[in-house]
């Protein structure tokens, strides 16, 4: 068999053109690009404006969020303590903008790390199924099987308890331990959709034309699964930032004093009849941003989900 | 049919595509095994457009993708241009794939919906990277041009603002433009309207005359079959039934399956007579445990003992047509017919 | 059943004083609310059918057939969905009533045979259940007795062992098996009116075959209207009494089957006759493909919808949309078309292309018609061309 393979490009004579019935213009259809909707812009717009303010943290005009003012311990808002203390008399507002540090760290770190691998992950094994799927799989559900919350649990208490754990270790942990966790829940996602989409015919019509398994991967396989992934990834996100608020309330989220969503809850959690203020601003914060995260995800899944048809 | 043999084949100089005896197994699971493709034989000159035609189950479109070795036959030999696919390893095989391509049946999921058209139809010459980018588009304008679809204006645009009938105009584009010597086209009009297959067939015959394509029609339409190939073969649950050229094989069916396929086609005309007498009754059986013999024994009129007995083989007709079976409905030629290599 | 005679098979007079028709439809419009506007597939279609009749709808996608069989018998989704036009079933207007109403007539008067028996039939019930469903709702039968008459219908529908059928999974049989249980469900309460949507487009020839052979007979026997929705014009051919063609939601032409096929009137008939490949056409012979597409319903184009790929188009079309009229030599037979075929307008271009054709194409015509085309230095292959003929 003669592979031929003229780096050349061989022109047509263009006056042979077939008669072909008249070239046809694309269909007039115009798709309305790039609408997002309301509600996922707002949910946009709410989570941007948190991430600024724990970029902006440290420079913004809020007092240290160790600081305590004596004067404002359990008490509710005040003039220069818009959402007031906490148990000890440290600004509660200040705590949280700085507590989102942590916890957009735990929820964006985790999940990232959990994406990359289970992502990974779940395309080889979708794409090649066979042997490497009958080794991965069976492994990813087995951690599947154990209790997520348990899992994550035992992996922080093991790697990063104790007494000379430093709060930059811990959450490096934390990340970690709910990372690990994650792997296999996006893996499957990633997997399933890797199945589906392998099956298309023009993943095979890549193999005829010798694209290698590399290029099909990235190139046909992954732009399509990316909506997905990243739909179930956003709310992981919100999933991770409570997971960690749990951890805390068995002492091994995010350590004390570095705040977090999550550990100011756990340690509202004394004060809840006489200072109610704490774990209430503190949860409608993180509820707000869950909510986001899961409208965020839906409209991505919408907005990138692809039209395949014209209807 | 249901019957093997090789009889119908040519010298093999004079044909481009070879395939012989191949065997394409499925696992059942439990140790079970379908056969979806058992002892296929047929042969295929430059410049021919061989029909597979079949009802589904009967392996034409797992004998297209055997051809193609995604994925590999389980046994035979499927020679183009006289290399065995089937011999080849890894990269030497991914270096054939130029030379050998595929069109589908689904318009839509044939084209992947992120890319542009532009992509998918350069996306043969990135991979083996051929020309200068410069040229690479524009040998995509011109091959989008020669299929009828407007390079300016569908450049930038993805799958879904296309209709059907566009969608398998840009698979034929991409194609044809690493300039095969083969295109397997597997129910390439069966998703579409009457008004755009025909669009499409017109289509498919130009761009044969104009690249000198050789071509494998699968379909399950017999007037469609009729129309492009040059020679038709019938087949039934993974045995070849019957080759020949269309004209004679339409006009005087040898196999009574051919006949009976050809007595359910509908025709849009009132006054023809329905032919119920050559209904065929029943179903397909079952793959997995195809029945002995002849396969098509179980919904044959004409079936007798010998029938569950011995697998019927090839035998001459008249002409170019063959036929795989014990009673054929026209007569077989006397002549000794070893055209065999 | 109000009218007695009918049930002995006697076909009714269309027309007959007190007697109803089965189905008048009037005017019917479907509008659906899309992103990019108002789509209209369906634009004011009007039919009528009695017991025992055919009425074949033929048209290709999106030409609103489907939606026109949904909007008759009241099966659309009510969101984003406008309807207008009167539905009569036998003498009774029907396109008022709500779901409940609905329910009542769906199955027992009025049943669907859908395209695909896989996705019509639910996979997790045994099909006994599927077809005894109906009867107890409709007909309040006993358990044993919906059985019993399950069976006999299966029975009906040649399903062989049907006992054993009865409480076997859809997944457990073929795809003709499976649409021979629709059929037995659409049957199952004696519905006088069976709308088939595509019945055997998903099916393989010869399945088609014994598929249509099973309606006409149950259609005999029953004496039900029945309107056969098909893009193929050959499947209406042979069992429809009367075809309507549809065109971007009209009625472009409808006729006694006979005379459609011999007298086609409407540019867009003909033009879908001719693009099917014939089996008695020699191999090779260049088809005459429709340009261009149909049109986006939701801005159609001005005058009448086919002009843009009319062959035949004047500049009135472009202006003006032809109604459905009757032919003046045949009552019977309606189109919707200016220049009909045979007008002294249509005859003059027909000639003029058919010249045209035989100078551009003859050429590239002749060349594939001999053989194989004369590419690579390959000489003529069939070595067994030569062969005494062996009859």
């Amino acid at each position: 068999m003669q592979t031929n393979r003229d780096t050349s490009i061989t022109h047509l004579d263009s006056s042979s053109l077939p008669t072909i019935e008249a070239i046809e213009a694309p269909s007039s259809h115009t798709v309305k690009g790039n609408r997002l909707g309301t509600a996922a812009w707002v949910a946009i717009a709410w989570i941007a404006f948190l991430a600024l303010l724990a970029i902006l943290a440290p420079v913004l005009p809020i007092p240290d969020p160790n600081q305590s003012f004596v004067a404002i311990a359990r008490k509710g808002p005040t003039a220069g303590h818009w959402f007031g203390g906490d148990a000890i008399g440290r600004d509660l507002l200040s705590r949280i903008i700085w507590g989102t540090r942590s916890s957009f760290i735990v929820g964006f770190g985790a999940v990232a790390f959990g994406l990359i691998l289970g992502g990974m992950l779940g395309l080889i094994t979708g794409f090649f199924r066979g042997r490497v799927d009958g080794l991965i799989t069976p492994l990813m559900n087995v951690l599947l099987a154990i209790p997520q919350f348990v899992l994550a649990l035992s992996l922080v208490t093991v790697l990063a308890s104790g007494a000379g754990v430093n709060s930059t270790r811990r959450l490096a942990v934390v990340v970690l331990g709910l990372g690990i966790v994650s792997i296999p829940l996006l893996g499957r996602i990633t997997r399933a959709n890797t199945l589906a989409w392998s099956e298309r015919e023009f993943v095979l019509a890549a193999k005829a034309m010798g694209a290698k398994n590399g290029r099909i991967m990235v190139r046909e396989v992954l732009p399509n699964v990316m909506p997905a992934m990243l739909s179930i990834s956003l709310l992981g996100v919100g999933i991770a930032i409570v997971a960690e608020g749990g951890l805390s309330l068995f002492g091994v989220g995010v350590q004390l004093p570095m705040p977090s969503w999550g550990n100011i809850i756990a340690e509202g959690r004394g004060q809840m009849r006489n200072s109610p203020h704490i774990v209430i601003f503190t949860s409608i914060i993180l509820f707000l941003t869950v909510m986001a995260l899961n409208f965020l995800g839906d409209a991505v899944n919408r907005r990138f989900g692809v039209r395949e048809s014209v209807l | 049919m249901a019957g093997s043999g090789t009889a119908h084949l040519r010298q093999p100089s004079e044909s481009l595509l070879r395939v012989e005896n191949l065997v394409v197994d499925f696992p059942a699971g439990r140790g079970k095994k379908v056969s979806a493709v058992s002892n296929v034989s047929f042969d295929i000159a430059p410049g021919e457009t061989l029909g597979l035609v079949g009802e589904s189950g009967c392996g034409k479109s797992t004998t297209g993708k055997a051809i193609m070795q995604l994925p590999r036959p389980t046994r035979g030999e499927v020679s183009l241009d006289g290399t065995d696919l089937c011999s080849l390893r890894g990269e030497q095989l991914r270096n054939t794939r130029p030379k050998l391509q595929m069109i589908f049946q689904d318009p839509i999921s044939s084209l992947n919906p992120r890319r542009t058209v532009m992509q998918i139809v350069e996306e043969p010459l990135n991979i083996w990277k051929i020309g200068t980018p410069e040229e690479r588009r524009l040998k995509v304008s011109e091959v989008l041009s020669s299929v009828g679809i407007d390079p300016e204006a569908a450049a930038e645009r993805k799958p879904h603002e296309f209709s059907g009938g566009q969608c398998q105009r840009i698979s034929i584009a991409r194609a044809v433009i690493t300039e095969p010597s083969v295109i397997i086209c597997d129910e390439p009009v069966s998703a579409l309207d009457v008004s755009v297959q025909a669009q499409i067939l017109n289509l498919l015959e130009d761009m044969k005359a104009r690249y000198g394509l050789t071509l494998v029609f699968i379909a399950h339409d017999l007037a469609v079959v009729k129309n492009i190939s040059d020679r038709v073969a019938v087949m039934y649950l993974g045995k070849m039934c019957e080759i020949g050229s269309p004209d004679s094989l339409y006009a005087a069916p040898a196999h009574p399956y051919t006949r009976a396929l050809l007595a359910a086609i509908p025709l849009p005309d009132p006054n023809a007579s329905l032919d119920t007498e050559h209904h065929l009754e029943g179903d397909l059986p079952s793959p997995i445990s195809p029945p002995s013999g002849c396969r098509f024994r179980t919904r044959c009129p004409l079936a007798q003992e010998i029938c569950a007995r011995v697998e019927p083989q090839m035998q001459h007709v008249t002409g170019d047509q063959f036929v795989a079976c014990h009673f054929p409905l026209q007569a077989v030629s006397e002549t000794p017919v070893a055209v065999q290599a | 059943m109000s009218i007695g005679n009918q049930i002995d098979g006697l076909p009714t007079p269309s027309g007959t004083p007190g007697a109803p028709k089965l189905l008048e439809v009037r005017d019917i419009v479907t509008r659906f609310t899309t992103d990019r506007g108002s789509l209209t597939a369906v634009n004011g279609v009007s039919l009528s059918l009695e017991r025992g009749q055919t009425l074949g709808v033929v048209g290709e996608s999106g030409s609103g057939k489907s939606v026109l069989s949904r909007s008759i018998m009241g099966l659309l989704p009510r969101a984003n969905t406008e309807r207008s036009g009167q539905v009569i079933f036998e003498g009774k207007e029907i396109s008022g009533l709500n779901d409940t109403e609905y329910r009542e007539l769906w199955g027992d008067e009025m049943a669907m045979i859908f395209q695909d028996p896989m996705t019509a039939l639910n996979p997790v019930m045994k099909v006994g259940l599927q077809i005894t469903e109906s009867l107890r709702f409709h007909l309040n039968m006993s358990k044993a007795d919906a059985k019993d008459t399950a069976i006999a219908l299966l029975k009906a529908v040649k399903i062989p062992e049907p006992e054993k059928r009865f409480s076997s999974y859809p997944h457990e049989m073929s795809g003709g098996m499976r649409q021979r249980v629709v059929i037995a469900v659409a049957l199952a309460c004696g519905p006088k009116l069976l709308f088939a949507d595509e019945p055997t487009t998903a099916l393989d020839v010869t399945v088609q075959a014994q598929i249509l052979d099973l309606l006409a007979e149950q259609q005999r026997e029953r004496f039900m209207g029945i309107i056969l929705v098909t893009h193929d014009l050959g499947v209406v051919a042979g069992r429809a009494d009367e075809i309507a063609v549809m065109y971007a939601g009209q009625v472009v032409e409808q006729a006694p089957t006979a005379l459609l096929f011999s007298e086609m009137k409407m540019p867009y008939t003909e033009a879908l006759m001719s693009a099917i490949p014939k089996l008695t056409d020699a191999s090779h012979t260049r088809l005459a493909a429709i340009g261009g597409r149909p049109p986006d319903l939701v801005n159609p184009p001005k005058g009448c919808a086919f002009s843009p790929r009319c062959p035949y188009v004047q500049p009135r079309c472009h202006e003006e949309a032809p109604a459905l009229t009757p032919s003046p030599t045949a009552p019977e037979h309606l189109f919707a078309c200016f220049y009909p075929i045979g007008s002294p307008e249509t005859e003059e271009i027909r000639l003029r292309i058919a010249a045209q054709r035989l100078m551009a194409t003859a050429p590239q015509f002749v060349t594939p018609a001999q053989g194989p085309p004369p590419i690579g230095e390959v000489p003529a292959p069939p070595s067994t061309a030569d062969q005494p003929e062996g009859m």
